[in-house]
This record gives C-alpha cells, sequence and structure tokens, in this order.
C-alpha cells in the first residue's frame, strides 16, 4: 500500500468531511446547541433548581457532562451516516471505489469527519454550559480521552448504519428508536443510584452509561461505574465496531454487486 | 506494443443465478481507441464495472496496464479513469471542488490537484462554470464534468460508458474531437456507445458482446469489410416509374424521386455498374447515402442469433422490384 497516495487520500476525505458539515451549517451546529441550551434552561436552570444535589454536585453541574457527552454522541453519529449514505445514494462513493483509495482509508476518513463534528458541537455546548454553570475539569486526560473514543465509537456506528441504509428512512429509524431512548437511559439525567436494584443492573447493558459517566468522572470526579470499565467497554465496541466495518467495507456490503 | 487491458476467462454470476458475463478474453493494446459494443444487458457494463470495482467478478483475471486488479489494486486503479454512464458527481458540490477531491483520491497534492482540474475544465469549457453547484448544469455539462472528473489524474487508461448519451450533436461532435485528441496524446480509450456511428468514427479495434459472450473482437476495418450488403438510398432528378430495370440489383422506389438499392459486396456487383444502368435507364441521380450506418448495419447482423448460424432473412417487401432482382438471381 502506497502510504503516501493513502494520507493525501485520507486528508480529502476529512477536508471534504468538514467542508460538508461548515457548509451547512445551519443544519449541522446550530440546531444540536439550541437544542441543548434549551436542556440547560429547561432543566438545569428551572427544573434543576428544585431537585436540588446529585452525586454530590449541584444538578446544573451535574447534567452538564451528560449534555456535552449526548451532543458528541448524536453529531458523530448524525455525521457519519448522512455523509456516507448520502454518498452512496447519489452514487459518488463510485469515486472512492474506483480510486486507489483503500478501503481502510475510506473508513478513517468518515471517522474523522464524524469525530471533528461531535467535537465542533461538543466545544460549542461547552462553551454555552459556561454561560450556566462554572466548570472545573477533575482530570483532562480522561475527559479527552472520553470524549473522543465516544465520538470514534459513534462514528463507527453511524457508519455501520448507512452501509446498511437501503434509504433515507433507514437512517432515521436508528437514532430515533435506539438511539434517543439509549441516551435518555444512559445516565445523561440521572444517577443510576436513583433506581430500582432491577433497573439499574438493566442499565448496565446500556454502553451510553458508560460513556457518560466516564465522562463525568473527567470532569466532576463522580461515576456510577467504574473508571477501568468504561474504558474497557469503550474499547470494546471500538475495536469490534471498527473490525465489522472493514469486514462490510471490504466485502462491498450494499456498495459493490 | 504493450497491452492497456488483459481480461481473461471473466466470469459474473449475480446473486439471483443470472450469469452475465461467461468467460470473456479480451486484450486492449496501449494508445489504441477500443470500442466495446453490445445491446442492453449484453455485459457491458458489467465488464467495465468489474474493471472500475464496482462489480465483483465471480472468476477470471483483469490486469490493468500489467496491473492485476486482485494483486496490484492501488496501482491497476492509479492507470485508471472512468466516466460511468449515470451521473455520480456529489450534485451539492461545485465544480472545481468535485475535481479537486477527486484528484486527493488519487493522491495529487491540492496544489497540483488544483492546478489539473483548471487545465481540464478549461479544455471541456466549464472553467467558467467552477464555482457553480454542480446540480444545476446542464445535461451537456455534466457529461464534460464527468469526463474532466476521470482526466484530472490523468490516467493511461480512459473507460467510457456511454459518455455523449443525451448530448446534442454539435457537444458530441466537440466531445469527439476532445476525446481523438487524449487519444493522440497516448491515453487508451475504451468506449461503449449506443451510437454506432461514435463508434465507426472514432475506434480502430472493436469487441461485440452478446449475451455475457464476446462475439466478434478484431479490428474496425476488418470488421466493416465482412459487411456483405449495403444499402443505398438515390434522390433522383426524375420520377421514377416500376418497373424499374435494373438487372442483377435488388431495388425498391420510396417515392417518385427515391430509391433504395441493396448491393451485395463481393458478387460483381458495384456502384459502377448501377451507375451503367441508372444512366441506360435514363435515371439521374442527384444524391446518394448509406441507409443506415454501416457498423449499425454488421453490429444488427451480428446479433441476429441466426445471422451467426443460418439467420432466416425475413420475407421479402412486396414493394421490392421484381423483375430487377429476379433476373440475375441475385437478390436473396
Amino acid at each position: 500500500m502506497n502510504m503516501a497516495i493513502q494520507w493525501v487520500s485520507f486528508k480529502t476525505i476529512v477536508v471534504k468531511e468538514v467542508r460538508r458539515f461548515m457548509r451547512i451549517w445551519v443544519q449541522t451546529l446550530v440546531p444540536p446547541a439550541i437544542t441543548i441550551a434549551l436542556y440547560f434552561v429547561i432543566f438545569g436552570s428551572l427544573i434543576g433548581s428544585r431537585i436540588g444535589q446529585m452525586g454530590g454536585y449541584d444538578y446544573m453541574q451535574f447534567v452538564v457532562p451528560g449534555l456535552i457527552m449526548m451532543a458528541v454522541i448524536q453529531n458523530s453519529y448524525g455525521n457519519v451516516v448522512s455523509s456516507f449514505y448520502g454518498t452512496k445514494f447519489q452514487g459518488n462513493i463510485e469515486e472512492l471505489l474506483v480510486s486507489p483509495t483503500a478501503e481502510v482509508t475510506i473508513l478513517l476518513g468518515y471517522l474523522a469527519g464524524g469525530v471533528l463534528r461531535g467535537l465542533a458541537v461538543g466545544g460549542i455546548v461547552t462553551v454555552l454550559a459556561l454561560f450556566f454553570t462554572d466548570l472545573s475539569v477533575e482530570s483532562w486526560p480522561i475527559t479527552i480521552s472520553m470524549v473522543l473514543m465516544t465520538a470514534v465509537v459513534f462514528s463507527i456506528a453511524g457508519f455501520l448504519n448507512a452501509m446498511y441504509a437501503n434509504s433515507f428512512d433507514d437512517i432515521s429509524i436508528i437514532p430515533t428508536f435506539v438511539l434517543t431512548p439509549m441516551i435518555y437511559l444512559g445516565g445523561v439525567f440521572y444517577s443510576v443510584d436513583l433506581l430500582p436494584d432491577f433497573w439499574a443492573k438493566v442499565s448496565l447493558a446500556n454502553p451510553i452509561l458508560y460513556m457518560v459517566n466516564g465522562f463525568r468522572y473527567g470532569i466532576l470526579g463522580v461515576s456510577d461505574v467504574s473508571l477501568g470499565v468504561s474504558y474497557f467497554m469503550l474499547t470494546l465496541f471500538m475495536l469490534g465496531g471498527f473490525g465489522f466495518a472493514m469486514y462490510l467495507l471490504t466485502r462491498g456490503e450494499k456498495l459493490r454487486s | 506494443m504493450s497491452v492497456a487491458l488483459e481480461i481473461k476467462g471473466l466470469k459474473k454470476t449475480y446473486a439471483d443465478g443470472f450469469q452475465a458475463l461467461k468467460g470473456i478474453d479480451l486484450h486492449v493494446r496501449q494508445g489504441d481507441f477500443f470500442a466495446l459494443l453490445g445491446p442492453n444487458g449484453a455485459g457491458k457494463s458489467t465488464t467495465l464495472g468489474i474493471l472500475t470495482s464496482v462489480v465483483s467478478k465471480s472468476a477470471g483475471s483483469v490486469c490493468i496496464m500489467g496491473h492485476d486488479i486482485d494483486q496490484d489494486f492501488q496501482q491497476a486503479k492509479q492507470c485508471l479513469g472512468v466516466v460511468p454512464q449515470e451521473f455520480n458527481f456529489n450534485q451539492f458540490e461545485k465544480v472545481f471542488d468535485i475535481l479537486v477531491t477527486q484528484g486527493g483520491y488519487y493522491g495529487l497534492s491540492r496544489a497540483l490537484a488544483k492546478q489539473r482540474a483548471e487545465k481540464y475544465l478549461r479544455k471541456l469549457d466549464l472553467w467558467d462554470k467552477r464555482d457553480t453547484i454542480s446540480r444545476t448544469l446542464s445535461g451537456g455539462m455534466k457529461r464534460r464534468l464527468m469526463i474532466a472528473r476521470a482526466l484530472v489524474h490523468e490516467p493511461q487508461l480512459l473507460v467510457l460508458d456511454e459518455p455523449t448519451a443525451g448530448v446534442d450533436i454539435e457537444l458530441r461532435r466537440s466531445m469527439w474531437e476532445f476525446l481523438t485528441e487524449v487519444n493522440d496524446e497516448g491515453t487508451t480509450i475504451i468506449l461503449t456507445t449506443h451510437y454506432l456511428e461514435e463508434a465507426e468514427s472514432l475506434c480502430r479495434n472493436i469487441a461485440i458482446i452478446d449475451e455475457g459472450q464476446i462475439i466478434e473482437n478484431t479490428s474496425m476495418k476488418s470488421l466493416l469489410r465482412k459487411l456483405t450488403r449495403e444499402i443505398f438510398i438515390f434522390d433522383t432528378r426524375n420520377a421514377l416509374q416500376a418497373p424499374l430495370e435494373l438487372p442483377g440489383f435488388t431495388a425498391r422506389i420510396m417515392d417518385d424521386n427515391m430509391l433504395e438499392v441493396e448491393i451485395e459486396v463481393g458478387k460483381e456487383q458495384s456502384l459502377n455498374k448501377l451507375f451503367t444502368l441508372f444512366d441506360g435507364a435514363g435515371i439521374e441521380v442527384t444524391s446518394m447515402r448509406n441507409k443506415s450506418n454501416r457498423l449499425e448495419e454488421m453490429f444488427v447482423n451480428l446479433l441476429k442469433p441466426g445471422n451467426i448460424v443460418g439467420y432466416d432473412k425475413p420475407a421479402e417487401d412486396p414493394m421490392v422490384v421484381p423483375n430487377a432482382a429476379a433476373s440475375s438471381g441475385a437478390a436473396s
């Protein structure tokens, strides 16, 4: 494999992806910022002041890491699923398939685009959060690694959704009926300690719980689950998802006849 | 001369069991302008799809510029430029960006990709449209954009799948000139088209594919030499009246001033003899032309199954002048 060609090709895909979400910033960057700002106002300021403390912190402080993570998850996923499916739908995936760009480069390029959009929206949401509460970071390495790994995992998930999708309905069904419930039940708004034992145990099957809590640990120093388990789960999803995406790409699943 | 494309025993069976290619062999020499023709569903697009990696082959091997597409896919793809049948560029991107991005996929630095994008957009008269969103281009402009995109990395082998479909004649001819220029500069071109006039005027060699098999693979000249009959249309100054005395020829009066004559090549028939007969019959010809393109005639003949092995010609048209054909026994 000619690494120089692959590197240029990777950069080309990333630049194309960034230009895409920047060109349509009104659709990609503004709506999540407004939505999350409303969560800050309603759950943080209005209702949060009546909830009191959670996990030893004001509810607003508790909920901010979860909401940042929610923005990162939704936007990493959304970027890759819509961009890659759009590429398939318009047929311009063939531009890549006929070129010397290797499958791994295609995958890494799209994932980088998803991660960058996730981080861009996450950054905007973090700045907005500073208008509502003070944020001090307990551990930068944990915070950064958690947000990066989460963005990668959900970029991969978006890619897999796009690979299998046959219509635009297919790329909205998973976010609506799977992703959103998992996020809402993944400890973004509450500590699993509040749940009855049975539901707390059920919650442990939700991978988003580990991501949100790992990130919250990086910022606040508190978590419902062990940090080691969070890293383990993220690594598992990352490697498993990447391997599966590579398998599908190499087979040309729904790309080649 | 080296081989630009070598296909051996290429087979493709789709998941539904349809066998699109039944083991084809094909050699295209470097620098050639090669036509791959066939009716719809014959296997042309499947063959090109395999070359361009959008279709997986079931068996056989494909080498592009000496690089096997399985073993050496990057080098093989680096040598290849593709103009697919359908518009498949990003409809929301600007024309210039489409070319620069494509260059990047082939490892061109951004600066070089921009330089090449300008070069080919100018050559294809699209430079003024460089900042236009591609979906707003006219059909002809989109076709030219596809060609510019395929050339941005300056491939050694250019594959064109019906590049002039739906393009008006003026633009089609300017595209022919451009493609001839590209070929003259050393790029091997493989063309599929339904405009057989296009293939006849551009291509030096030809393969005809039907039902997943190559039924003819030769030079254009050799193929046309196999044409055993040609039909000419003559416009006459004076009104024609049946019966016509044209011994040895099958003739048909189309209207008062138009005559159709079939000439059997290799049966001692010639236009000179025909004109002598016209003189004798007092017929003054003002113009003449082939009824159909010669390659088209050949193509249709080859694809009629019986014509390859005992094709039964349809019953004669009752308008055929009987004595003209019957007098020499030359009528079919």
